[in-house]
């Protein structure tokens, strides 16, 4: 296992490194200006000075081992000293990645950003898992009944409609027509009774629906194809000929085999839906790390795109590594390939 | 004699039953599945309709018209205009035609690089490895976060060059396409790997073909049915990527909507009464998920017949 466990490790450090090195290139070699968005009457030699109080006139290679330190280094730091209150060396005089339209750190605000993000991507995630795995396994089981033929259609569906789209139906319906539910979403809004518990669930009830219906969409899709190709193996047959009933089998030995695919897929779902939160968060209004990025893109905001970036890049590489390591421990026969 | 040769006959149905044609697999798709056969019938009607449409609905979609804006359905405008007098309809056959040629646009590019990627992977073994490392690389890359990032740098750059129109066309095309051939070049690879210790191969080599021969006249025509099953599936995540792009503001704009960005504009605008904001929201959003929805259904269908284990039954 350890031995398994390393090469897979072994192989996510360099893949960070060059995607850092990738996104760092990328946004230093397209033809932007920090300063094109100042005022037209500040004379060139202001701007060549703020370009200056930027870093910007240093080499490329001196730029990104400043910005690899900051990251790598100085932030985690930073973090830990946060979390634990000590204080570690010279933390006032450290350098850190700072956003260039608002001056804080881009770490504070990913921070602050980020319950939002978790609570909506996380919720909807659970419950995705949820509807999808009981559907996808009756799908699979009673195989062309009126059931499987309403959930294949259903899940084509989620699966085929943007959630741009969908989002902006559920709006339409329970918003505007029904007006039971909020279009926006509310940050401010603090919890402190049962009255305002029940705002914060009627507001987070459409973002969580969206995504949720899109992940149920892909996983029982995939949870009945895998079930079905479980039960027609032998091992299903064996147990059927000695008597077995077949909730026994479905429950026992099917599911268990089947889930090995499906739980590596949700594993490295983990990211994606990150990344679709993107959109969601842009149609409610829901000022998560999604927002923040697209903030950030719209002011060419770098260093702030730049760290949002490289943290996506962070969390697939991380949950390829989870999901390998699942599979190893569910699945003893992958670790001896 | 007689016994030998419909030995031979038979062997040979069974080959072609085992390795159908690519035509053969699109037969058997929609014969197979109902789901598919309307996914044809929507799908044709739809790009029938934004090409043919604009021929007899010959209304500008960039016509803005203050004296008619917000209006609702009516016949001098079936789907209504929007809030500066435009016409929907001409908008929404206009932004179809953009969308779908994106989409095809796109799924050829990645399906080109994909399928080459997978090829010289699968064939060469020494470009193996790094091939698929790249792969890999590309497959742990934030891809929605990176093309927003590229099409926000190099929008005004390629728009300098190729006019507003055709360099955002370019630049949406190029992006999509370079992150989304990883898919195709994983099957490719698969299928060039089994293809290559087939026995004509191996008589081809035996006689000095070239590798390049071989690819292009032994192994890219038996793996034709895996590249088009990623082609189908291919146009419709392009179609949904461009579409998401344009939504969030960062793809065409509003004076070449597509689909996506017809939505972006109609979707400020919903709930505020007279603002014509039902057809504007739905309208588009109608469109991109009967396109996306059929193309899929045409797609599943076309991987279950090259699948001989499902194909069988």
């Amino acid at each position: 296992m350890l031995k398994y466990l390393s090469k897979r490790l072994f192989f996510a450090i360099p893949t960070l490194l060059i995607i850092s090195f990738a996104l760092f290139a990328i946004l230093d070699l397209a033809p932007n200006d920090p300063t094109s968005n100042l005022p037209i009457t500040i004379p060139p030699e202001v701007r060549a000075e703020i370009k200056t109080s930027l870093g910007l006139d240093k080499p490329f290679h001196i730029r990104y081992f400043k910005w690899m330190e900051q990251f790598f280094i100085n932030e985690p730091l930073n973090l830990i000293e946060e979390i634990t209150g000590l204080e570690i060396g010279d933390s006032e005089s450290r350098l850190r990645v700072r956003s260039w339209s608002s001056h804080s750190p881009v770490v504070d605000s990913i921070v602050e950003r980020l319950p939002q993000t978790l609570w909506v991507v996380g919720l909807s995630y659970v419950f995705g898992i949820l509807i999808a795995l009981p559907i996808g396994v009756v799908s699979a089981y009673k195989q062309y009944s009126w059931f499987d033929q309403i959930g294949t259609f259903v899940s084509m569906v989620g699966f085929s409609i943007p959630t741009f789209f969908t989002g902006l139906v559920l709006i339409v319906v329970f918003s505007v027509w029904l007006s039971w539910l909020p279009s926006t979403y509310d940050t401010t809004h603090d919890i402190t009774d049962l009255s305002s518990l029940w705002y914060q669930i009627k507001q987070m009830t459409m973002p969580v629906l969206v995504l949720a219906f899109y992940n149920a969409a892909q996983l029982s899709r995939f949870m009945r194809a895998s079930v079905l190709e479980n039960l027609n193996l032998d091992y299903v047959r064996t147990a059927r000929a000695k008597g077995l009933r077949d909730r026994a089998i479905l429950l026992k030995h099917v599911l268990r085999n089947s889930m090995l695919p499906v739980v590596t897929m949700i594993a490295l779902g983990v990211p994606t839906i990150f990344t679709g939160a993107i959109i969601t968060e842009q149609i409610f209004r829901v000022n998560g790390i999604g927002q923040l990025l697209i903030t950030g893109i719209n002011s060419a905001d770098i260093p702030l795109v730049q760290s949002l970036s490289f943290l996506f890049a962070v969390l697939i590489v991380a949950f390829n590594l989870i999901a390998d390591i699942v599979y190893g421990i569910l699945d003893p026969r992958i670790k001896y390939e | 004699m007689k016994l030998e040769n419909l030995a031979r006959a038979d062997l040979s149905i069974q080959q072609a039953r085992e390795h159908p044609s690519p035509w053969m697999i699109v037969w058997i798709a929609l014969k197979s599945h109902k789901g598919a056969l309307v996914g044809a019938g929507v799908f044709s009607f739809i790009v029938l309709a934004v090409l043919v449409g604009p021929l007899f609905y010959t209304v500008d979609p960039q016509l803005t018209d203050y004296a008619v804006r917000n209006q609702g359905i009516s016949w001098q405008h079936p789907l209504g205009t929007d809030n500066i007098g435009r016409d929907m309809l001409a908008q929404v056959l206009s932004g179809g035609r953009i969308a779908l040629a994106v989409g095809f646009a796109a799924m050829l590019l990645s399906l080109f690089l994909g399928t080459v990627v997978g090829v010289i992977a699968g064939y060469y073994k020494r470009l193996d490895g790094p091939l698929m490392r790249l792969t890999d690389l590309f497959l742990a890359m934030p891809l929605l976060p990176l093309l927003l990032v590229i099409i926000l740098l190099f929008r005004d750059a390629l728009r300098d060059i190729f006019g507003l129109e055709f360099g955002i066309f370019i630049l949406i095309v190029f992006v999509i396409g370079i992150t989304s051939w990883m898919q195709t070049a994983r099957i490719v690879r698969g299928e060039t790997l089994a293809i290559k210790e087939r026995e004509f191969v191996l008589a081809a080599t035996s006689v000095g073909t070239s590798g390049l021969h071989i690819i292009s006249t032994h192994i890219l025509p038996n793996i034709l049915s895996p590249i088009m099953v990623s082609a189908t599936l291919g146009v419709a995540s392009a179609i949904i990527t461009e579409s998401a792009l344009s939504f969030l503001g960062l793809g065409f704009p509003s004076d070449f909507p597509t689909w996506g960005r017809l939505l972006y504009d109609g979707a400020p605008w919903i709930g505020i009464d007279s603002t014509n904001w039902l057809v504007r929201v739905f309208a588009p959003g109608i469109a991109i998920s009967l396109t996306v929805l059929s193309v899929n259904y045409i797609g599943d269908a076309l991987r279950d017949a090259i699948d001989p284990r499902v194909r069988n039954k």
